[in-house]
């Protein structure tokens, strides 16, 4: 049977089993509207600006595992996704972004509405489409959501002018596909796996660095496996938060900028370091020339551009971190050695020496609200269970360093590209696939003002989202910069005209809590856990002027941290 | 180093400015780029001369991998492989000069192409640094225009680049 575009599209959805389409409607997809509204398996869910439509889908694709979908029209619409298309690329996080186009006889005549989606999207896509002929529609969304699922996982732009959506052609739609010029599946080389154990074997101050690559691959028990087997500390990237147990013994913070002083400092004078899923980006490595002095590196990575990029290493395993996490498992097992014990033992005290520097302590009898206060108390309350998305500054490291998360795919937050607005409509996400756990939007009074709009979509959707505004009238990441490098001129501050958020949350028909004493918190906190007919929205008025700590400046080594 | 790269792409809209913007994007240098559809149809061969410290090689060949539309690729500079560039050049031939730059693209083996009462345009191919020594040996002087095509490059022996 023939079918429209628009149905066709609609039809990929089904055999891809998607749940929800986050959008915008415009004139270039009106014709898809109109298909989706004949139908009831896939549910659309309107947001109120096409950047939170992805970050939305974006924070589905996180938590679930499953490729998130955007549906936006073109021109303004195609641009205001861009950031979260950007976003999910940065983490590697499997999107299929469908753009309306100007119809084929109006694209490259500036018509209405019209730009160029697959040029501006390009640098910031896995691989993107133009479907010019609605013959190859159906096959360009298998494509689609092939390339964005597989290898190393990204989103995809689909750009559909509109009379492709309108012409006619015979449904066919691929069970399996493949294509001569993307194979995501790289032959293992094994026998670099027993070079790997040689190298663990022999460590006497061994690191184990784990990024996304191990909650991408779902390969957090693996990890443990590994970890446990080994008996070596282990350390996370802000993207690996949750794939080793956060109150596990062996988990000694997170790394990087505003990692721990013991995972920071155990970076720095380890002698053996496997790298997993992790891709040595300028926020973990600080100043590379410094980084790790005396370590051999084992890395695993799926993607082979991430081997040697920004730090050469020595020991390159190109594949699924699951794969080679198992093939380590099973080598060292055959192997029936051990790490040499007493060097272990040695290391480990060095580590707990600096572990207790308790490098997280802060003011716990400020008559302000410390923000690390919130989160821990966060912590407490949700039982580690909550999933947690947050926005991107202080709030962000706060979250990271005092929330304890101890499952994988919990903590969702723009890593990479570091984009502010995120964590909203990135919990609207969350909280669909998950509708009867806790979600919480951790987040300060200037990211979510960046995508506060999306309270009204929670709204029309009764999605019980619980904001944790950390208020401290500042850009505080910002803040803290100009205090430590530009001597206090605090350039660009807006503490005057901030708007009542309690009186907001309410006006679009939330529940709105005002906190402003350290003795409040916990009980405003409780309360929130308790309404879930709306969001509730928690303005915390923290202390103004507290800092992120440990912090390596720009520049700087990891051993070269200041401390509170 | 400098390095000549070939590689079969998919022969699709979009495919060449992909190439394109991952070298501007990363900051990688090209010195020239030639492409144009191979015996098949739906592949493309594009010849890439560019340079680099080993690791930016070795990132520039991760980071072509990566591209969807690139289906193979190969370092020509690895192996043995005959490299060839075709240029165009007119040259100022008055009557005094014509004697004298005839002689010069005999020993270049070029061959002129099309002649004026003040002009001769010279067809010559080579390796690139055949067509910078015939440039220089000319003269800044006599040169009116020129126009190269880039290098293309094919391996030597039973290495190939096909599918």
């Amino acid at each position: 049977m023939e079918l429209t575009g628009a149905e066709i599209f609609v039809e990929a959805l089904k055999r891809e089993k998607v749940e929800y389409v986050f959008g915008y409607p415009g004139g270039a997809v009106l014709h898809i509207y109109d298909a989706l509204y004949k139908q009831e398996d896939v549910q659309h869910i309107m947001v109120r600006h096409e950047q939170a439509a992805t970050h939305a889908a974006d924070g589905y694709a996180r938590a679930s595992g499953k490729p998130g979908v955007v549906l936006v029209t073109s021109g303004p619409g195609a641009t205001n996704a861009v950031t979260g298309i950007a976003t999910a690329y940065m983490d590697s996080i499997p999107l299929v972004v469908i753009t309306g186009q100007v119809p084929t006889n109006l694209i490259g005549v500036d018509a209405f509405q019209e730009v160029d989606a697959v040029g501006i999207t390009r640098p910031c896509v896995k691989h993107n489409f133009l479907v010019k002929d609605v013959k190859d529609l159906a096959l360009t969304m298998k494509k689609a959501f092939y390339v964005a699922t597989t290898g190393r996982p990204g989103p995809v732009v689909v750009d559909i002018p509109k009379d492709v959506t309108a012409n006619k052609a015979e449904f066919d739609y691929p069970e399996t596909i493949s294509m001569r010029s993307y194979s995501p599946v790289v032959p293992v080389d094994l026998s670099l796996v027993e070079t790997a154990v040689d190298y663990l074997l022999q460590a006497k101050r061994p690191m184990i660095y784990a990024g996304g690559g191990v909650i991408l691959d779902n390969a957090a028990e693996e990890l443990i496996e590994l970890t446990r087997l080994l008996g070596f500390p282990v350390t996370h990237t802000l993207m690996g938060l949750g794939g080793y147990p956060a109150t596990d013994d062996k988990f000694i913070g997170m790394l990087g900028m505003h990692g721990t002083y013991e995972a920071n400092l155990g970076m720095h004078n380890c002698d053996v370091l496997l790298a997993v899923g992790a891709r040595f980006d300028d926020r973990v490595t600080g100043n590379v020339d410094k980084f790790c002095p005396t370590a051999k590196i084992v890395h695993i990575d799926v993607d082979p551009s991430s081997i040697s990029k920004n730090v050469k290493v020595d020991v390159a395993l190109i594949g699924h971190v699951s794969v080679f996490l198992r093939e380590l498992i099973k080598g060292l097992k055959a192997r029936k050695q051990k790490p040499d014990p007493e060097a272990l033992a040695e290391w480990w005290k060095q580590i707990n020496e600096w572990r207790s520097m308790d490098c997280l302590k802060y003011d716990r009898d400020s008559e302000r609200i410390k923000p690390q206060y919130v989160l821990e108390t966060l912590y407490r309350i949700t039982q580690g269970e909550a999933f947690v998305t947050s926005d991107v500054g202080q709030h962000q490291m706060w979250a990271a360093q005092f929330y304890k998360f101890n499952k994988p795919r919990r903590w969702i937050n723009s890593g990479g590209l570091g984009t502010m607005g995120f964590g909203l409509p990135a919990a609207m996400g969350v909280q669909l696939a998950y509708p009867n756990d806790t979600v919480v939007c951790v987040t300060g009074e200037g990211s979510i003002q960046m995508c506060i709009q999306e309270l009204s979509t929670i709204k029309q959707y009764g999605l019980p989202i619980k904001v944790v505004n950390l208020n401290n009238g500042y850009l505080g990441m910002v803040r803290q910069w100009q205090e430590f490098f530009y001597q206090r001129r605090y350039a660009m501050s807006y503490m005057e005209s901030l708007p009542d958020f309690v009186k907001l949350a309410e006006s679009y028909g939330h529940a709105g809590i005002l906190v402003t004493k350290p003795d409040e918190v916990e009980a405003a906190l409780q309360e929130a856990m308790e309404i879930n007919d709306r969001a509730v929205f928690l303005n915390f008025i923290t202390d103004p002027e507290e800092n992120v700590y440990p912090m390596i400046p720009a520049g700087g080594g990891q051993n070269e941290m200041i401390l509170v | 180093m400098r390095h000549i790269i070939s590689i079969l792409l998919e022969n699709e809209s979009g495919a060449l400015s992909r190439v394109a913007g991952l070298f501007s994007a990363r900051g990688y240098n090209i010195e020239s780029l030639a492409v144009a559809p191979t015996d098949d149809p739906s592949l493309s061969r594009m010849t890439i001369v560019t340079s680099g410290t080993e690791e930016i090689i070795e990132q520039i060949v991760k980071q072509l991998n990566k591209l969807i539309d690139v289906v193979k690729l190969a370092d020509m500079t690895e192996g043995a492989h005959i490299e060839r560039e075709l240029m165009l050049i007119k040259l100022r031939a008055e009557a005094e000069q014509r004697e004298e730059i005839k002689r010069l693209v005999d020993i270049f083996r070029g061959r002129v192409v099309d002649v004026t009462t003040e002009t001769y345009t010279v067809e010559l191919t080579g390796d690139s640094d055949k067509l910078d020594a015939f440039i220089n040996a000319i003269g800044k002087m006599q040169i009116i225009e020129v126009v190269r095509s880039g290098s293309i490059g094919i391996a030597r022996n039973g290495n190939s680049l096909v599918l």
